[in-house]
């Protein structure tokens, strides 16, 4: 048995490092990012094997899914640009020297974690004695809903910034799919899996306190959800002139600081969590992520502004 | 081995034959309508015998009924994705294959 | 040879290839890629070392960090996403501006 799993193990590290050598060597873009997208996927099976099945959920929907829709995204818009690009610009010496120096730096990495202790508890221990007190029995929520809040809610913010600089950096192509409208299969399996998805996010929402499972990976499935209904034009992009989407996108910071601060009213510090009230503030405050997550990752799939200096480009001829 | 246990082995490795036919379809078939034919029919049926043997192992009905959505919907978005890329490539004016 | 240090230096050697592929490579696209792999490999080393508890349980606090990191990641490749797209955008603009100049002393 060790032995199939030891082989699963070497196919597996094979594959995702030949995968990323693909991304980077492939001529076509286009090719390059289907590779990228099946390296997302490789990774979420990594992470299974890892015992890390809350990253599994979260890399599968955000960092294959989302990513890699981006990425397809961003490469329409620049079709006018030849999609082969003479790569790479560097002599053969270069190329040498480049590749020495990444492999140096490679192998001081690798030994540095060659000369890893076998056993290392980390913080594993603490926050295993104190799950009981944290209102969630998924030692992963634990940590992000309650002992490091503190992270949580400056990546809730980080979402909020993204927003804005995307906003500022473009105007929004109207639509983000070619000419062809969407076909009546794409159309109905749309209409079918929508509802299930909302369904599956509510789940993940409601188990991620107890299991694998959470704000996170509810607000990613719902985006994709988003993203699906966008580009077969079931709903408009996301005006950000519209009072209920700027709600929805800073809902989860605020709501975070205010929980933040009203604990302090009870003589707890800032994001310290009374116990009494941790289960039920953990789930409102996963709730309200899970929106403001949902919308954050569909208007940087949409990208940019709607306004009426830049009118979209369906409306051209 | 408990015969419920050589039951599920039987049914993954049928599982994996399947797939294996599949992917030897997607390197050697000759254009990507023959291809999505080998990868849509085959990999499904494939991922269908995993699944009833995983089924099985777990000897749960809650588990075997989730295993049976999630073949429903990986059956539902393959066939639409197959249909995409076969439209797509129509689209772009790619001739079926015709043997010479 | 344990799981933690296989899958540890699996991310190491995705970092090597990441930097290599965000240094050598031309299309910023493709730099955005790279830097994806390279952020891929440290989650993967991080995630690997909190696999070595003497209880075989996991340390939820990597976890916790890398899961952050990935949303984090995905937010800053939108915005880069942003930036190359306006890049493009100015860059085409130039040309046409110019290709109009052109015309105009021709004609």
């Amino acid at each position: 048995m060790t032995a199939i799993l030891w082989a699963f193990d070497v196919v597996l590290a094979v594959t995702l490092v030949a995968l990323a050598a693909g991304v980077l060597a492939t001529a076509s873009l286009f090719r390059s990012i289907v590779l990228f997208i099946v390296f997302g996927l490789t990774m979420s099976i990594a992470w299974a094997r890892l015992d890390a099945v809350d990253l599994g959920l979260v890399e599968a929907a955000v960092g294959a899914g989302l990513t890699g829709a981006l990425l397809l995204n961003t490469l329409g818009h620049m079709r006018s640009q030849a999609e082969f690009t003479p790569e790479p610009s560097h002599g053969p010496g270069g190329r040498l020297a480049l590749a020495l120096a990444a492999g140096t730096a490679g192998l001081a990495i690798g030994a540095a974690v060659w000369a890893w202790p076998d056993a290392f508890a980390g913080l594993g221990d603490r926050v295993d004695t104190h799950l009981a007190e944290s209102g969630a029995q998924n030692p992963v929520t634990a940590v992000l809903l309650n002992f490091r809040a503190y992270d949580t809610l400056l990546e809730i913010g980080v979402l909020v910034v993204a927003v804005v600089a995307v906003w500022a950096l473009s105007p929004m192509r109207g639509r983000v799919l070619d000419a062809d409208p969407p076909g009546l299969v794409l159309a109905g399996f749309v209409h079918l899996l929508v509802p299930v998805v909302v369904l599956v996010a509510g789940y993940l929402l409601w188990m991620g306190t107890d299991a694998p499972g959470g704000a996170f990976q509810a607000g990613a499935v719902l985006a994709a959800a988003g993203v699906l209904l966008l580009i077969t034009g079931r709903v408009a992009p996301p005006q950000l002139q519209a009072i209920v989407e700027r709600g929805a996108v800073v809902l989860g910071l605020v709501a975070f600081l205010a929980v933040g601060v009203a604990v302090m009213a009870g003589g707890h510090a800032f994001l310290e969590l009374p116990d009494a009230w941790a289960t039920t503030l953990i789930l409102l405050l996963e709730s309200l992520l899970t929106i403001s997550i949902a919308i954050v990752l569909v208007i940087l799939f949409a990208g940019g502004r709607t306004d009426a200096a830049h009118p979209p480009e369906d409306a051209a001829p | 081995m408990p015969v419920v246990d050589l039951l599920a082995l039987v049914l993954m490795l049928t599982g994996a034959a399947f797939f294996f036919a599949g992917t030897v379809g997607l390197l050697r078939f000759p254009d990507v309508y023959c291809r999505l034919h080998a990868l849509t029919k085959v990999d499904n049926l494939g991922l269908g015998f995993v699944l009833a043997g995983l089924a099985l192992r777990s000897g749960l009905l809650t588990v075997a009924l989730k295993l049976l959505l999630i073949w429903l919907l990986v059956l539902l978005a393959s066939t639409t994705a197959c249909h995409l890329s076969a439209r797509a490539a129509r689209h772009l004016g790619v001739e079926p294959w015709r043997r010479a | 040879m344990t799981l933690t240090l296989w899958y540890a230096l699996t991310g190491v050697a995705l970092l090597v290839v990441g930097v290599y592929g965000l240094v050598s490579r031309v299309h910023v696209l493709r730099q955005i890629m790279a830097v994806n792999i390279v952020g891929a490999g440290v989650f993967l080393v991080l995630v690997a070392g909190a696999h070595r508890r003497p209880s075989g349980a996991i340390d939820p606090v990597p976890h916790a960090m890398v899961l952050t990191g990935i949303v984090v990641a995905v937010s800053a490749t939108a915005v880069a996403l942003a930036f190359a797209r306006r890049l493009r955008a100015d860059a085409d603009e130039r040309t046409d501006g110019a290709a109009r100049e052109d015309e105009a002393r021709a004609g």
